[in-house]
């Protein structure tokens, strides 16, 4: 049969602050080595083509689409996912807004969203609705019709901005 | 997801000469992927034809942007964020600012590089209608060296381009004489984020003792490779905008184009809107002089 | 706390990313299943080989042959194969299963299966099917008709100073519930089958398993994992993949989990059914409706599966929120060679109601009145009977309703603003309103057929569990249902807690469709959790004043004492319900919920694109039992509905979908929607927990007749089918001359 079949190599990235390694082929996807080998499972697959933002993460600060990523394009990263981002009391006041605010139903786009939103907040302690539907305008939700999503992180906006 | 990642092989190299030698050592058989907002949604349709890729993902010769006296001169490795991010260009290059905003969303805007989204040359691509109205030049590298080519004339037909075995774009450059332009840019999509483009156009006027001095319009969607209106813009030079002008440039674009119908749109639909967004923007480049006196 | 905005009971966990949904979880041994799918719409199917490069013996191979029990999914009629044999009816249709280990191995797999066929000429539209020249189901490719038939509807004809005339369609819509379908089955001699997966109904999954495998009740265990969506697209659906999983699972001895990706997902689950409306009407000259008829038809693909039901709702729908003297509703579901269509949120009604809530501008510009006082003179009144005779008892009133909704969306001085500016801008604005009701509950007798069983169960700690199969898939169940428990009892909300519906833990209380959950269902958890109170009472354990603490400390000293300590309560139908399943006359729905829905449009001459400027939706509701929840309910189905109206076109080329892609199926995104500004009133409900009526539906119905009566306000055109994308409204507003709009549309058969 066709194809290059390589051996699996060796990966060494930090996720959520813990150092390891992952040994795998190259061209697995970082959703799959983060869901499967790592059993992180709160990152989703929504639609495998970079299109409704459930499998964001961060690598290195930055938000990605993490089934658009060979995990030998993460070697040496700093990844984060929604598990990370559940240990770092600072987005507390995100957590709690979503949940108060109706930010979740069915809940398969919220580690996303909730990505999204901690990768803007970040930036951008005060957004204006306009700036947060334009940043979470990559997720998509088939649930809310995202108003009490935009609403939550205006909330969580405030209260981080006042704790 | 469709493909098995264990048939598919991802070399990286270190630095761009290590990347152009793997390249040559491999002539056609090494694609190369940055940050793989193109390629990896073909891997995961099974629709990938290569089986080893080089990874030239934030190689730092190819992602920098550097800023002379005269020009930039952008790493082809630089993400959409980076446009966005760089003052000078948001600046003194508002069409490729504003595609680059318009490009996918933000995690897509955070891999997704110029320099793949000219080598992929989907004729729907957001940033190619400004790099032709601007008249980019490209910096082509390959283990044999570099060379120095203009855009315009860089797209030879549908995803065919003039690009030769082992060669990577190392830089687009774009010329800092733009001040004085109005500039417009504009994407009709199926949606307002996150969409594919039905028609796009990019577009710069410079209006001078009540006549157009300089005009260039290039569009996206309307052909197999984006295109700038060549006999449009003869017919506007030096003309006075009024609305028989405007009208006769709407109709002369249409003869510059080729739309189809496919998933997305039909031709029909694509014809009337580029027109419109010609028209549109001659009324803004006539409103914008009228303003300036 | 009824009306209080109680926590999402499993939010915490989905803010987290603890939730885990069925791709999430793993078994020892596990295998991955994927299913070998028709390329064809129709035929004979010839030879089946399994191509080279694959080391076959590697793979668990199933196919209909290997079924124990009887090859189909049970629903209504039996004719759906749960795997081809011999022949396929539709694109996708399933006819082989693959297993393997390593999931990354089996798309290569299914790829190198080659079926050869003997294709048959195949149909794809509600016309071709109609011509009968090729019969693909049953004697005529019906799967079933209705007549409804109120007064004397030929006496009107004569009567009418204007008949007016129209015709409406509506497209086929995907559910894309970001969570694609999926499941995990096991199987072993001893126990049976059991199934853990995305799914709406844990009892129409268990009820499908049993004659597929010969097995009795007890020896089939459905459980429903967290649900990521579903807006009806896993009602029936799942039964087939947890069949598949099943069989995989039988033949390798091992768990098997099928999880679909988005592109299989797209083209072979059910989607909403393309419906074509033909109305007649006859009207004075001041607008009041004397009668008329509607034929109402819907597209089911090729096998029954839930037509019959949808054409049912759409049926009793069609007539809406107006006072029809007289009228005849033919309608029926009929057979082409696409994937079966199925639940989709809103089940038919937003179909018959787009069309009637267009006709009914059609009426009014006809007569030469407003869209607002059309409305007025035709609105329902408490006391008058709908098109099935159901007597409107409550005191609802529409009129009331509609000067809210138009002071709130603040119709009538923008509509005269928009006109005046319409005359020289590129952008055109208008304003459109719908005006609908939407049956919450299964359809006349259909709740008593149902006899739902719900219980509640005091725990060793003291406190309350709900047990019902009664499904939380993002629409707020488990939330809603611990509220009514713990409002019933005067316990505190964190007292109560709700088990995850597992076919052998919770009695079967119907499925979670039809808005029923939060009225019916919700009822039924109050009065279980009130038995558990009787019973400590009755026991000696606590006294009538009691306080929570005391409530803990007699439920737990009952539950210890006694091993189990549970209530259930079973549905009833109240007295005097009346329904006629032959003549499809009496009380359709227990309860009606109102709506008065007003667009505001901008549409683009450029670009031919609407946008969405301001979307007010006024809904009359009984009682809102949590409003944070009931208004993510609105603003969801909403967003959905827009999407119907404007983004979401299924691109079909013989019977496949082709754009089966979240890039080319295009549904909103956060930059594509207005801010939906929400209303609520509350007129009760007897029926319904704690005077509530079913909302997740009723959202659904009104948004795209609205918007296309808005965008018809801006542009003077008529348009009468949806979806309405850009390009249909350049070719329309073009047609016969370039680049300007032809004048609006003339109402047909004016006398």
């Amino acid at each position: 049969m066709s194809g290059a079949r390589p051996a699996k190599r060796t990966f060494a990235f930090t996720v959520n602050g813990k150092s390891g390694t992952v040994c795998t082929y190259p061209m697995e996807r970082l959703l799959d080595v983060l869901r499967n080998e790592l059993a992180l499972t709160g990152t989703k697959e929504g639609c495998g083509e970079g299109e409704c933002g459930a499998c964001s993460v961060l690598i290195d600060g930055s938000l990605v689409n993490s089934c658009l990523v060979p995990v030998a394009q993460a070697e040496n990263t700093r990844i984060v996912t929604i598990e990370g981002v559940t240990e770092d009391s600072r987005y507390a006041a995100l957590r709690d807004a979503f949940i108060e605010m109706g930010g979740a139903q069915c809940g398969i786009c919220t580690p996303g969203m909730i990505l999204a939103s901690a990768h803007l907040l970040d930036r951008k302690p005060d957004p204006s609705l306009e700036e947060i539907r334009e940043a979470l305008s990559g997720n998509l939700c088939r649930c809310t019709g995202y108003l009490q999503i935009v609403e939550a992180v205006a909330e969580a906006a405030r209260r981080m901005a006042s704790p | 997801m469709r493909t098995n990642p264990a048939n598919y092989d991802l070399v990286a190299a270190p630095n761009l000469s290590a990347a152009l030698a793997l390249m040559a050592e491999n002539p056609g058989g090494l694609l190369p992927i940055a940050g793989g907002t193109d390629v990896m949604v073909r891997f995961a349709a099974g629709t990938l034809a290569s089986w080893k890729l080089l990874s030239i993902w934030n190689l730092p010769e190819l992602r920098r942007i550097d800023v002379s006296a005269d020009e930039i001169r952008i790493g082809a490795g630089s993400t959409y964020t980076d446009l966005r991010r760089h003052e000078l260009i948001a600046r003194e290059f508002p069409l490729l600012a504003q595609a680059a905003a318009l490009t996918g969303g933000i995690a897509n805007q955070n891999r997704g590089t110029l320099g793949g989204n000219i080598v992929n040359a989907s004729p729907a691509a957001d940033s190619l209608p400004a790099l032709l109205a601007y008249e980019a030049e490209l910096i082509l590298v390959s283990a044999r060296g570099e060379r120095r080519v203009p855009y315009l004339d860089f797209h030879t037909g549908y995803k065919k381009m003039r690009l030769e075995a082992g060669e990577l774009i190392r830089a687009i450059c774009v010329r800092r004489c733009f001040s004085g332009y109005v500039s417009y840019a504009r994407k009709i999509g199926g949606r307002n984020a996150q969409a594919i483009s039905k028609a796009c156009i990019a577009a710069l006027g410079r209006v001078a003792d009540g006549v157009i001095a300089d005009v260039r319009i290039a569009l996206g969607s309307v052909a197999p490779i984006p295109i700038r209106l060549r006999a449009t813009e003869e017919l506007l030079r030096r003309k006075h905008i009024d609305a028989e002008l405007i009208t006769a440039a709407g109709k002369a674009a249409l003869a510059e184009t080729q739309p189809i119908d496919d998933i997305r749109s039909t031709a029909r639909y694509r014809a009337a809107v580029l027109s419109n967004l010609v028209r549109e923007f001659l009324e803004i480049l006539d409103a914008a002089c009228v303003t300036n006196g | 706390m009824i009306g209080a905005s109680m926590p999402r009971k499993e939010g915490r966990d989905k803010v987290t990313g603890r939730a885990r949904y069925v791709d999430d979880l793993t078994f020892p041994g596990m295998l991955y299943g994927a299913t070998v799918r028709s390329h064809i719409a129709r035929g004979k199917i010839k030879k089946i080989e399994f191509g080279q490069g694959i080391e076959w013996d590697e793979f668990v191979i199933v196919s209909a042959k290997d079924i124990p029990g009887k090859n189909y999914i049970a629903l209504i009629e039996n004719d759906q194969p749960c795997l081809a044999d011999g022949r396929v009816n539709h694109p996708e249709e399933p006819v082989l299963l693959l297993a393997h280990a390593d999931r990354h191995a089996l798309p290569a797999a299914v790829a190198a299966v080659k079926i050869e066929y003997e294709p048959e000429p195949a149909i794809f539209t509600i016309e071709e099917s109609e011509r009968k020249e090729q019969v693909i189901w049953g004697a005529d490719n019906v799967f079933k008709t209705f007549t409804v038939e109120k007064g004397d509807v030929e006496s009107v004809w004569a009567k009418a100073d204007f008949i007016v005339e129209g015709e409406y369609f509506t497209g086929a819509q995907e559910q894309l519930y970001i969570e694609t379908n999926g499941v995990i089955a096991s199987f072993d001699r001893e126990n049976g089958v059991a199934i853990w997966g995305s799914l709406q109904c844990p009892y129409y999954v268990h009820k499908a398993l049993m004659p597929i495998f010969g097995l009795t009740e007890e020896k089939v265990r459905v459980v429903q994992t967290e649900t990521g969506g579903a807006f009806g697209g896993k009602e029936e659906y799942p039964s087939m993949i947890a069949a598949h999983a099943a069989l995989l699972a039988m033949k390798s001895g091992r768990p098997v989990k099928i999880i679909y990706d988005r592109a299989e997902d797209m083209a072979a689950t059910t989607k909403r059914h393309p419906s074509r409306t033909r109305h007649r009407t006859a009207v004075t000259k001041d607008g009041t409706i004397l009668g008329g008829t509607i034929d109402f038809a819907i597209d089911g693909g090729a096998y029954a599966t839930l037509s019959s039901v949808v054409l049912s709702r759409g049926t009793i729908h069609a007539g809406g929120a107006y006072y029809w003297p007289c009228i005849r509703i033919a309608s029926k579901a009929v057979a082409t060679n696409a994937p079966p269509h199925g639940a989709f949120r809103g089940f038919g009604a937003p179909q018959s109601l787009f069309a009637l809530e267009r006709h009914v501008e059609r009426i009014a510009q006809t007569v030469g009145i407003s869209p607002v006082e059309i409305r007025r003179r035709n609105f329902l009144k408490q006391g008058e009977t709908t098109t099935t005779e159901q007597v409107i008892n409550e005191a609802v009133d529409l009129g009331k309703l509609m000067d809210r909704a138009l002071e709130i969306s603040d119709y009538d001085a923008k509509r005269r603003r928009f006109a005046a500016a319409n005359k020289t801008a590129g952008r055109k604005k208008g304003m459109g309103i719908a005006a609908f009701l939407h049956g919450a509950g299964f359809t006349g007798s259909g709740e008593r057929y149902l006899n739902s069983l719900v219980g509640a169960e005091g725990t060793a700690e003291g406190g309350v569990r709900v047990l019902v199969s009664s499904t939380e898939f993002g629409q707020g169940t488990n939330t809603v249902l611990c509220q009514i428990a713990a409002e019933a009892l005067g316990l505190p909300y964190d007292a109560v807690t709700i088990a995850q519906p597992d076919t052998t833990r919770v009695p079967n209380s119907g499925p979670t469709v039809a808005s029923r959950t939060a009225m019916v269902v919700g009822k039924l958890v109050a009065s279980a959790a009130l038995g558990l109170k009787q019973t400590l009472i009755a026991a000696g354990l606590l006294r009538e004043n009691y306080t929570p603490e005391e409530f803990r400390v007699a439920c737990a000293r009952y539950a210890a004492e006694h091993k189990r300590f549970r209530s259930l309560a079973r549905y009833e139908q109240p007295e005097g319900v009346f329904w006629d399943d032959q003549k499809y006359r009496g009380e359709a729905y227990a309860a009606f919920a109102w709506a008065i829905y007003v667009a505001e449009v901008t549409v683009d001459l450029t670009s031919y694109a609407v946008t969405l400027d301001d979307f007010v939706a006024l809904q009359e509701v009984g009682r809102v039992l949590n409003p944070v929840l009931a208004r993510g309910q609105i603003i969801g189905g909403v967003a959905q509905a827009i999407g119907f109206a404007l983004f979401e076109k299924v691109e079909w080329r013989d019977g496949r979908m082709q754009n089966n892609q979240m890039t080319n199926y295009v549904i909103p995104t956060s930059a594509d929607l207005p801010p939906i500004r929400v209303f609520f009133e509350e007129l009760g409900n007897r029926h319904g927990a704690f005077g509530s009526k079913g909302i997740g539906e009723l959202p659904m119905d009104g948004p795209a007749p609205a918007i296309v009566n808005a965008i018809e306000n801006a542009v003077g055109v008529a348009f009468d089918r949806i979806p309405l994308l850009p390009e249909i409204i350049f070719e329309t507003m073009t047609a016969g001359r370039q680049g300007e709009a032809r004048e609006p549309l003339a109402p047909s058969g004016v006398r």
